[in-house]
């Protein structure tokens, strides 16, 4: 005869609030098990996963197919029926270029100036995310007075609506804005940030990453936490010198985290709109023009859209970021890997 | 996972949101420069109260929405029942033809009738709509900025190049950061085109290619916005054919001179109030005319309507003489109505300047080329104001000489040309 566990306090309430879920549990359990006997234990794997590959089917994968047939089409019309198909003539369009590092050379010249002021923008602002991100994550991580407050600090932005982060940084720096109205107080001549062409890049840069370092701090904060402290302990009981121990302890181990970072800021950059859109509008000029807004007003916004134009340029922007995943996957393994042989 | 949960929650909440037009239900879209809407929802209201069998439901919504949603909203043959249009002709095939369902088809031909091409297809005699207002484009000085200065204020036959040596000059002398300012919109910069002789409509019908006239003037223009004659935030401030006005700099008393045009009127005489005394000019001379554009609001049925018989009663209601009088008056707008224009109006406001502002613009009609009167109903006009915007805004922001931007001018309208296949 078995000896009964004595029951822990407190559990017949537990007990009670079981029952509609043990409940609910038996009502699917046998279906479950009549799909199990056809399926074998290997097939229900796939049986859960399949709503999300049905969603990601739909929402995804449909759509892709659907921009893809659009960019093979011409004319102005909405629907796929009534357009004409032009083949790869969308993508001869962007293309035509005598030289694709000077986009007058070229007949899409908006599309080449919003594939280099993109190229621009996601150089400068990953390096400068992560370095921020980084440096903001490690002071976080020490025993700093009021920890808790000053992480939040930082991840309020994250919270914000882009757009109500673009309409307060315009508040800030426009020429009647906050930081004129400052300046003008401590003797210095007002200046129209967003109308000099690389003021207002700086901007756009600044401001998105003011706006999204709070998330990417937090996913290197808990990357940081998972390192164990008497590596640390050992490190310094050896002598080491904390930027050793940085670059030997530190950074390693952290890797894992940073690269998600890498690639989330990565695709986030290329897709750069709305933040920048609100702040700017694009300009001045074309300076802050980037691709996505150029999707944008080449689909909807212009007099007279071409979403056969849009849909080829966000069909080579989608392998684009295609390409920068799979490098990028391609770096984590490899590390994984080298991780796991040592 | 969070991912495809966000969508499946948009989804459900998008299916619970969507509504269908009910029998009975009239949806308005509309936009407002001043209180209109305001107006516009009074006397709905009275109309809901005469015909309780039909509700209208009145949609405010920026102007950006009208240009840029509502376009692909049609193209997909959906939308609301009714909106305020300002892209008249170019969109007429989604217009519904009101002409077998409003009461008296000879009543709307007689009084809305020099507009009605404006909103229909070419060689069509549809009803389409009438214009909630006419509006002339012009010029707004700050008087007192020009009294303080002790400059005249240049008269009726001034020059562009008068009333920028003017602005210049007060500008200087009031440490006023900019002498003019001219709304970014290829409307706005069609004006002094004109009147340098510009003109857009080819042999076919079709766009011509810019015009020594065109040229002319844009080169004077670029030079301004170089030489800070021209305000420069208002064109660079944006990408594409966004628009701006430099509406708030004047209100702010920040601007000498702005180019705009009637619809300002109500909005400056509401917030400028007392704060300094400010005259409507007209359209400043160039050397072909001293023309202006015209254009305005239109009010359109749309013919994806479930309801065209309440759509029509709507319309009939809102295009009675009666109404138009009292919503031109209390809105200070100038109606396109016959027979409201003949009567006059009383324009229901204490401010004498924007009586003063409203007679001038009456006057300023006048001037106006024979193009000017027949660009807004030229199908091609705002495919040649959007590449005018873009690529004009370019050259101001140093990005690319004019004489490129003009190639791209060209080069942009030919592609949309071929594009519309056409």
């Amino acid at each position: 005869m078995k000896a009964e566990t004595p029951r822990p306090a407190g559990s017949g309430f537990g007990e009670a609030i079981m029952v509609p879920v043990r409940l609910a549990m038996g009502l699917v359990d046998a279906p479950l098990r009549w799909v199990q006997r056809r399926l074998g234990i290997g097939g229900m794997a796939a049986f859960f996963l399949l709503p999300n590959m049905l969603i990601f089917g739909i929402f995804v994968l449909l759509p892709f197919f659907i921009n893809f047939a659009y960019s093979m089409t011409g004319g102005t019309a909405l629907f796929l029926d009534d357009r004409t198909f032009v083949g790869t003539d969308q993508y001869a369009r962007l293309f035509d270029c005598s030289n694709y590092i000077d986009p007058n050379s070229c007949t899409e010249d908006t599309f080449w100036t919003a594939v280099g002021n993109t190229a621009w923008f996601v150089v400068l602002q990953v390096t400068l995310m992560i370095l921020f991100s980084l440096i903001t994550a490690l002071i976080l991580n020490r025993e700093l007075m009021a920890r808790s407050f000053w992480r939040a600090v930082f991840f309020f932005p994250v919270l914000l609506s882009p757009v109500v982060v673009g309409l307060i940084w315009k508040w800030i720096l426009q020429r009647q804005g906050l930081l004129n109205f400052a300046l003008y107080g401590f003797g210095f001549e007002p200046y129209t940030w967003l109308n000099d062409r690389n003021w207002a890049f700086a901007a756009a840069v600044g401001v998105s990453i003011w706006a999204h370092m709070g998330f990417y701090t937090l996913i290197l904060l808990a990357g940081l936490q998972a390192i164990p402290k008497d590596l640390y302990e050992a490190a310094e009981m050896d002598g080491t010198r904390p930027a050793r121990a940085f670059w030997r302890i530190t950074l390693p181990l952290l890797m894992p985290n940073l690269l998600v970072v890498i690639v989330l800021v990565l695709i986030r950059a290329v897709q750069i709109f709305d933040e920048v859109y609100v702040l700017t509008g694009g300009g001045p000029g074309t300076s802050t023009l980037y691709l996505t807004q150029y999707i944008y007003e080449t689909g909807f916004a212009t007099q007279l859209r071409n979403p056969g134009l849009a849909a080829a340029a966000s069909i080579l922007m989608g392998m684009v970021l295609v390409v920068l995943t799979l490098i990028q996957l391609g770096l984590g393994r490899s590390s994984e890997k080298k991780g796991s042989r040592k | 996972m969070t991912k495809t949960r966000t969508m499946l929650a948009a989804f459900a909440v998008g299916l619970l949101t969507s509504t269908a037009a009910m029998a009975g239900d009239v949806r308005i879209m509309w936009y407002s420069d001043g209180v209109e809407g305001e107006v516009l929802k009074d006397l709905l209201d009275r109309f809901m109260k005469e015909n309780p069998g039909i509700n209208v439901i009145l949609d405010n919504v920026s102007y950006s929405v009208v240009r840029e949603q509502l376009p692909v909203q049609l193209e997909a043959g959906d939308g609301p029942d009714i909106a305020r249009v300002t892209n008249l002709k170019a969109q007429s095939q989604h217009w519904l033809d009101l002409r077998p369902l409003v009461a008296d088809a000879a009543y709307w031909d007689t009084n809305f009738g020099d507009q009605a091409d404006w909103m229909r297809p070419d060689g069509s005699n549809q009803i389409s709509g009438f214009m909630t207002q006419i509006t002339i484009a012009g010029g707004f000085a700050n008087k007192t900025l020009f009294d303080q200065a002790g400059v005249a204020v240049p008269g009726k036959d001034a020059t562009w190049d008068d009333w920028a040596k003017a602005a210049r000059q007060v500008a200087e002398s009031q440490q006023v950061p900019f002498p003019m300012a001219l709304d970014r919109s290829g409307h706005r910069l069609s004006g002094p085109n004109l009147s340098y002789g510009a003109n857009y409509i080819g042999a076919d019908g079709k766009p011509a290619p810019l015009d020594e006239g065109s040229k002319a003037f844009l080169e004077k223009f670029v030079g301004w916005i170089a030489d800070g004659t021209m305000s420069k935030d208002v064109w660079v401030s944006a990408a594409g054919s966004t628009y701006r006005a430099a509406a708030d700099d004047f209100i702010n008393g920040q601007l000498v001179y702005y180019y705009s045009g009637s619809w300002q009127v109500p909005n400056f005489s509401t917030k400028i109030g007392s704060n300094f005394d400010w005259v409507a000019t007209g359209s400043p001379c160039g050397p072909a005319n001293c023309t202006g554009m015209t254009g305005g609001a239109g009010l359109v049925a749309i013919k994806y309507t479930k309801n065209p018989e309440e759509v029509a009663k709507v319309m009939d209601y809102l295009a009675r003489e009666d109404i138009v009088k009292e919503f031109s008056e209390r809105t200070l707008f100038l109606p396109a109505h016959k027979g409201v224009l003949a009567k006059g109006l009383d324009f229901k406001t204490d401010d004498a300047q924007a009586q003063a502002a409203l007679n001038e613009f009456v006057a300023a009609a006048s001037s106006l080329s024979d193009l000017a009167r027949k660009l807004p109903g030229w199908h091609w006009s705002d495919t040649v104001y959007g590449a005018l915007v873009t690529r004009v805004s370019q050259a101001a922001a140093g990005e690319m000489p004019l004489n490129e931007a003009v190639t791209r001018i060209d080069a942009d309208i030919a592609a949309k040309v071929k594009d519309s296949g056409l």
